[in-house]
C-alpha cells in the first residue's frame, strides 16, 4: 500500500494506483473528458490535472500513479484555471447547439462545463465546418462536435478489432476519420454502434426514425405493430429513471400503446422460431456433412462482420434470418392473413437494441413478404425519449397483455439477450429434439457470464457437441481464424457484435461500463426463471404457427419467408 | 574565456567520415573497448559521475538514465538515438553525424554494452536524406570491422513532423504509428520501444561519451558550470556577423557568445534580442547578456538551452511580427493529440495574428499570458509546454512593443 496525501486528506492505496483512483477513495470527483472507466488510459483532454507537490507540472489525474508520500491538491488556483482554460477552448470549438443536440441532458462535455463555471467564454466561437456523415442507415458522425478523446476509436479498434476510425490530420485539423477519409458507409464500419456509448458528446449517434413513426401513428389508415427486442424491457427502465430491469413486461406494453402502437407483439416469438429453424439447421449440417462450425446469424453487425472480413466464411453462417427479420416477414404474410389486415396497410416497427438492425431492416433482400419487412426500427434509446415525450408516469401505469399471434414467448426467446443465450436456447431444443429425453435443467450456467469466449461441450446421447460463444468482434475475431485456419473443434458458434450480447447493443442507454452490462445480463436470466415455459419448441403460438402455416422447420415456406443469404463485402482495401 | 573546446566535435575536419580506420586512427572505437572491460555498473556510475546532462534540451542526468533502464529487467533493451533535428536554425547533430558519424555509433554502442541492449536505432530527421547515407556507410563499415560486437544499428527516417524529436512520439514513430507523444509515466526506460527498457539520448550526448569513458569523470565534470559540465555545440544565425558553429564550455556567457564568438550585430546596429534553443526557447534581453549557457543558470532567467540554436535580432526587427510567425509554426506542427495544445496553439497563433494586425486589445495580451501559462503547465509533452514560451518571454520583456500595436 502506498500513503498519500489529498487535499490534507490522508489515503492508503494499492501501489499502481492512480490519483484519479486514490481521490475516488476519499470521496473526491476529479472532473475528466478522454477518461473511460472500460478502456486504455489517454491522458489527452488534460481536463484532471492536478497539483502534485514538488512537481512544476500539473499532473494528469487518470494516468499519474501515486508514489509513498506523495501530496496532492485537486482544487488550487491554478488546477481550476487550468481545466477551465482547457475546457473554454474545447467549447470555443464545439457547436453551441445543446438544446437540439441527439446528447442534451446525457452529455459529459455540457456536465463538464456546469461542473467548471463556465459563463462568459473569453475565446470566440469557431466552429470547424465539417460535413455531418449521414451516409449510414445506422449512424452518423457529426465531426465539429467532437472532442477528440479517442474513445470511440478504442471502441471500434481494441473492442470490435473493426478499426473502422481513425484520426487524419494534425494540431487543430486533427480529426476522427473513417479509413481513407471516407464516409462511414465506404469504412469497414459493421454499424455495430459502440462507438456511440464511447461517445462522450453528441459527435456520434443513431440516425433516429422517430419522426417516420410518428407520421405512421398520425395516420389513422395506418396499422402501427411493433415488435420487441428480447434485450429492450431491462434496460427500457434506465431511460425512465428506474433501476434495470424494474419496469414489468406489461406496463411497458401499456406503454406502448399508450404512444401509438396498435399492436404490441414481440420478437421473442421469432427468437424462438429461430430456435426451431436454426436448431434443425445445424442438425442438418451434423448428418449430412454440412460446413461446420455453423454460426447463428442473429446479429446485424456481427454479420456485417463476417461479410466485411471474412467472406471466405460466409457458408458457415446460418442461413436463418435474425428474429427481427423473421418477424417482419411474417407480420405482412402470416399474421395478416390471420387478422385479416391488407398488408399493404402495416407500418411494422421493431423496438431493438441494436443500431446495425437499421441497417438490416433496410437490406434489399429484406422484402420477401412483397413489402419492407420492417419499415423501420427504433432503438431503445428513442423509445425512452418517445415514453419521456409522452409524459407517461410508469409507476401509475396499468398492465396490459401482449397481443395475440406472435405475442407468446418462452424463457429460451429471452435469453437471447445475452450472450450464451442463442446457444443455451438452441441446446434446450436441439437436446430435446435429439434424444427424446426431458431435460430437467434448463440451466446451461457454464456459458453464461461476461467472458469474452466460452465454450462446452454437450453429449446428445452419445453426440458430442463442442459449441463456443463469443461477444465482443474481437473474440469474434479469435474464433474465426481458427476456423479460417481449419482448426475449429467446434460445431456450433454463437457470436454477438456487442460487448455482453444484445444487453450491450449500441441502441441501449448509454453506458460506459460493463458493470452496467453484467447487471442487465442478471435481469435477463432473472427474466427467464421467472416464466412457466423455458423451451423454444414449447411456444404454443409458435406450434400454431407450424401447424397452419409453415407446415415443418426449413420446409418450402421457411426458405420463402425465414431464410437468407450474404453477400461478400470485403473492401477493395482491406 | 570565450576560446571553443572541442569534445563532440573533436574529429571535426581531422578525420575522414567515410573511413572508419580514419577515425580509429583518432583514437576510435578504444573507448567501446575500454567500457567492456569495465563491469556496467562501474561504467554507469563513471558517466554519473561526469555529471554529462542530456543535450537534447532536458537535461536529465545522462548516467542516472542509464541507471533505470540497466535495473528494468527485460528480455529486450533498446537505444535509441535521437537524429530528428527539427528546431529551425540548428544543425550540431548534422555536424556530428556527417563529420564523425563514427564517435555517434561507438557512444550507442557503450550504452547498448551499459544498460545490456543488443539493438539500436538512430531516427534521423527527415530532411536529412544524405546524412542517412552516411550513417548507413559508416554502420556498414563498423560492422565490417566487427567493432560494434553484437550490438545492430538501425537508421530510421522521420517524415518531417517536429514533434516526433519529443522521445515517445520518436518511439512511436519507429514502431510504424502516428508521431504523437506518449504520457509519462511510464518513462522510456522503464517501457519504452515497443514496451521495452530504451534509452534516447541525443546525438551530442552520444558523443560525449567515448570520450567520458576515454578521459574519465573527473576531466569532464571539471570543465564549463558545474552543474552542467562539458561543452555546448551552437548554431548561430539571425543578425550575427559570424553565422556559423562553435563548441564551447558550458560557464561561457550568452555575451561572449554573441559578441566574441559571433563577432556582434552586423552594421553596428543595436542588440534587441537573443533567442537561444530553437523555436520554443526564450527570448532574452539585454540585461541578461551574461548568463552562462548552463542548464539550471539559463532556467533562473526564465529560458532554455534546448538544441543550442542562438538566434540574434537586432533593433530594427519587429518583434511581435517574429512571434506570430512562431505562433504559426506550433500551430501547424501540433500533433492535436492533447486539447491544450491543439487549442492552444490554435488560439495562440489566432491572438499573434489579431495583434500583428494592429487590432488586438490589453484583453487579448492577457488571454495570451492565460493560454500560455495554462499550456505550460497541463501539455502531455514538451511541445506544448514549450511552445508558449516566445509569447511569454517577449510579453515580459518586450512589453512595449505589444503595447505599441494594440489599439
Amino acid at each position: 500500500m502506498v500513503n498519500i496525501t489529498i487535499n490534507g486528506m490522508n489515503v492508503s492505496v494499492p501501489e499502481g494506483s492512480t490519483i484519479l483512483q486514490a481521490a475516488q477513495q476519499v470521496g473526491i470527483h476529479i472532473p475528466t473528458l478522454c477518461y473511460h472507466p472500460d478502456q486504455s488510459i489517454k491522458a489527452n483532454c488534460r481536463v484532471c490535472v492536478c497539483e502534485v507537490e514538488g512537481n512544476r507540472l500539473l499532473q494528469a489525474a487518470c494516468s499519474a500513479p501515486v508514489f509513498e508520500g506523495m501530496v496532492v491538491r485537486t482544487n488550487t488556483p491554478k488546477v481550476l484555471e487550468a481545466r477551465k482554460t482547457i475546457v473554454e477552448m474545447i467549447l470555443a470549438n464545439h457547436p453551441q447547439d445543446c438544446l437540439n443536440c441527439i446528447r442534451n441532458g446525457a452529455c459529459e462535455l455540457q456536465t463538464l462545463a456546469e461542473e467548471l463555471i463556465i459563463r462568459d467564454n473569453p475565446f470566440e466561437l469557431m466552429i470547424r465546418g465539417y460535413d455531418k456523415d449521414t451516409s449510414t442507415p445506422s449512424l452518423f458522425r457529426d465531426p465539429d462536435k467532437c472532442v477528440l478523446c479517442r474513445r470511440c476509436i478504442e471502441a471500434c479498434s481494441v473492442i470490435q478489432s473493426v478499426n473502422a476510425l481513425g484520426i487524419e490530420g494534425r494540431g487543430n485539423n486533427a480529426m476522427v476519420v473513417p479509413s481513407l477519409g471516407k464516409d462511414l458507409i465506404d469504412s469497414p464500419c459493421v454499424m455495430c454502434g459502440q462507438c456511440i456509448h464511447a461517445c462522450p458528446v453528441g459527435a456520434i449517434g443513431e440516425i433516429e426514425n422517430i419522426d417516420q413513426f410518428l407520421a405512421a401513428v398520425a395516420d389513422p389508415e395506418t396499422i402501427v405493430v411493433t415488435q420487441i427486442a428480447p434485450a429492450v424491457r431491462l434496460a427500457i427502465a434506465e431511460e425512465i429513471g428506474m433501476a434495470t430491469g424494474e419496469l414489468p413486461m406489461d406496463v411497458f406494453v401499456n406503454g406502448l400503446r399508450q404512444i401509438g402502437f396498435d399492436y404490441v407483439l414481440h420478437t421473442n416469438f421469432t427468437a424462438d422460431l429461430t430456435i426451431l429453424e436454426e436448431g434443425n439447421e445445424l442438425l442438418k449440417r451434423v448428418k449430412e456433412g454440412g460446413t461446420l462450425p455453423m454460426f447463428t446469424s442473429c446479429s446485424p453487425g456481427w454479420i456485417n462482420f463476417c461479410e466485411t472480413f471474412y467472406p471466405d466464411l460466409l457458408d458457415n453462417l446460418s442461413t436463418c434470418k435474425s428474429p427481427q427479420q423473421m418477424f417482419g416477414a411474417l407480420v405482412k404474410t402470416y399474421w395478416a392473413e390471420k387478422m385479416n389486415i391488407s398488408p399493404a396497410k402495416i407500418f411494422s416497427v421493431s423496438i431493438m437494441p441494436c443500431v446495425a438492425k437499421k441497417f438490416e431492416a433496410d437490406r434489399p433482400e429484406m422484402r420477401d413478404s412483397g413489402y419492407k419487412d420492417v419499415d423501420i426500427v427504433l432503438t431503445t434509446r428513442e423509445i425512452g425519449r418517445l415514453f419521456r415525450q409522452s409524459g407517461i408516469d410508469f409507476n401509475k401505469l396499468p398492465p396490459s397483455n401482449f397481443d395475440s399471434w406472435m405475442g407468446a414467448y418462452t424463457g429460451a426467446a429471452v435469453i437471447f439477450g445475452a450472450s450464451g443465450g442463442v446457444m443455451e436456447a438452441a441446446l434446450r431444443t436441439v437436446y430435446e429434439v435429439v434424444t427424446g429425453n426431458t431435460l430437467e435443467d434448463v440451466n446451461f450456467t457454464t456459458i453464461r457470464g461476461f467472458d469474452g469466449i466460452k465454450e462446452a461441450t454437450v453429449d446428445l446421447n452419445g453426440l458430442e457437441v463442442n459449441v463456443a460463444i463469443a461477444h465482443s468482434l474481437s473474440n469474434a475475431r479469435k474464433l474465426m481464424d481458427q476456423v479460417r485456419a481449419g482448426e475449429s473443434p467446434y460445431h456450433f458458434i454463437e457470436i454477438m457484435a456487442c460487448p455482453g450480447g444484445c444487453i450491450g447493443g449500441g441502441g441501449q442507454p448509454i453506458t460506459k461500463r460493463n458493470q452496467k452490462r453484467i447487471e442487465r445480463i442478471d435481469a435477463i436470466y432473472l427474466e427467464d426463471e421467472g416464466l412457466s415455459i423455458r423451451k423454444s419448441h414449447e411456444n404454443p403460438e409458435v406450434k400454431v404457427l407450424y401447424d397452419e402455416f409453415l407446415h415443418e422447420p426449413l420446409g418450402h415456406k421457411s426458405h420463402e419467408l425465414l431464410h437468407t443469404h450474404y453477400h461478400d463485402k470485403k473492401k477493395k482495401y482491406l | 574565456m570565450a576560446e571553443e573546446l572541442r569534445i563532440v566535435l573533436r574529429n571535426y575536419g581531422k578525420i575522414d567520415p567515410l573511413n572508419i580506420d580514419s577515425y580509429i586512427a583518432q583514437g576510435g572505437y578504444k573507448a567501446l573497448e575500454k567500457a567492456r572491460g569495465t563491469d556496467q555498473k562501474g561504467l554507469i556510475d563513471e558517466v554519473k559521475k561526469s555529471g554529462l546532462r542530456g543535450r537534447g534540451g532536458a537535461g536529465f542526468n545522462c548516467g542516472q538514465k542509464w541507471w533505470f533502464a540497466y535495473m528494468a529487467q527485460a528480455d529486450q533493451k533498446y537505444v535509441v538515438c535521437n537524429a530528428d533535428e527539427g528546431e529551425p536554425g540548428t544543425y550540431k547533430d548534422r555536424l556530428i553525424m556527417q563529420n564523425d558519424p563514427q564517435s555517434l555509433l561507438e557512444g550507442m554502442a557503450i550504452c547498448a554494452y551499459a544498460i545490456g541492449a543488443d539493438k539500436g536505432y538512430i531516427y534521423c530527421r527527415g530532411e536529412y536524406p544524405y546524412v542517412v547515407d552516411v550513417l548507413n556507410q559508416a554502420i556498414a563499415q563498423a560492422k565490417d570491422k566487427g567493432v560494434l560486437g553484437d550490438f545492430d544499428i538501425e537508421v530510421r527516417m522521420g517524415a518531417g513532423a517536429y514533434v516526433c524529436g519529443e522521445e515517445t512520439a520518436l518511439i512511436e514513430s519507429i514502431e510504424g504509428s502516428r508521431g504523437e507523444p506518449r504520457f509519462k509515466p511510464p518513462f522510456p526506460p522503464a517501457q519504452g520501444l515497443w514496451q521495452k527498457p530504451t534509452i534516447v539520448n541525443n546525438v551530442e550526448t552520444f558523443a560525449n561519451i567515448p570520450v567520458i569513458v576515454d578521459k574519465g569523470a573527473e576531466w569532464f565534470a571539471a570543465i564549463g558550470a558545474p552543474d552542467y559540465p562539458g561543452t555546448k555545440v551552437f548554431t548561430l544565425t539571425g543578425d550575427i556577423n559570424n553565422k556559423t558553429f562553435f563548441e564551447v564550455p558550458t560557464n561561457t556567457t550568452i555575451r561572449e557568445i554573441v559578441y566574441k564568438l559571433g563577432g556582434g550585430i552586423p552594421g553596428d546596429r543595436k542588440f534587441k534580442a537573443v533567442q537561444i534553443g530553437g523555436t520554443s526557447g526564450a527570448f532574452i534581453p539585454e540585461a541578461d547578456l551574461d548568463t552562462p549557457v548552463a542548464f539550471d543558470a539559463m532556467a533562473a532567467v526564465g529560458a532554455t538551452l534546448g538544441s543550442g540554436a542562438v538566434f540574434v535580432l537586432d533593433d530594427s526587427r519587429d518583434i511581435v511580427d517574429v512571434v506570430t510567425r512562431i505562433a504559426g509554426f506550433f500551430e501547424h506542427e501540433s500533433c492535436g493529440k492533447c486539447a491544450p495544445c491543439r487549442e492552444g496553439t490554435m488560439r495562440t497563433a489566432e491572438l499573434m495574428e489579431k495583434i500583428e494586425a494592429g487590432e488586438g486589445s490589453i484583453d487579448d495580451v492577457a488571454l495570451l499570458e492565460k493560454i500560455g501559462r495554462v499550456m505550460s503547465y497541463s501539455c502531455l509533452c514538451g511541445l506544448g509546454q514549450a511552445a508558449p514560451t516566445p509569447v511569454l518571454s517577449t510579453i515580459r520583456h518586450f512589453k512595449a512593443d505589444y503595447n505599441a500595436k494594440l489599439l
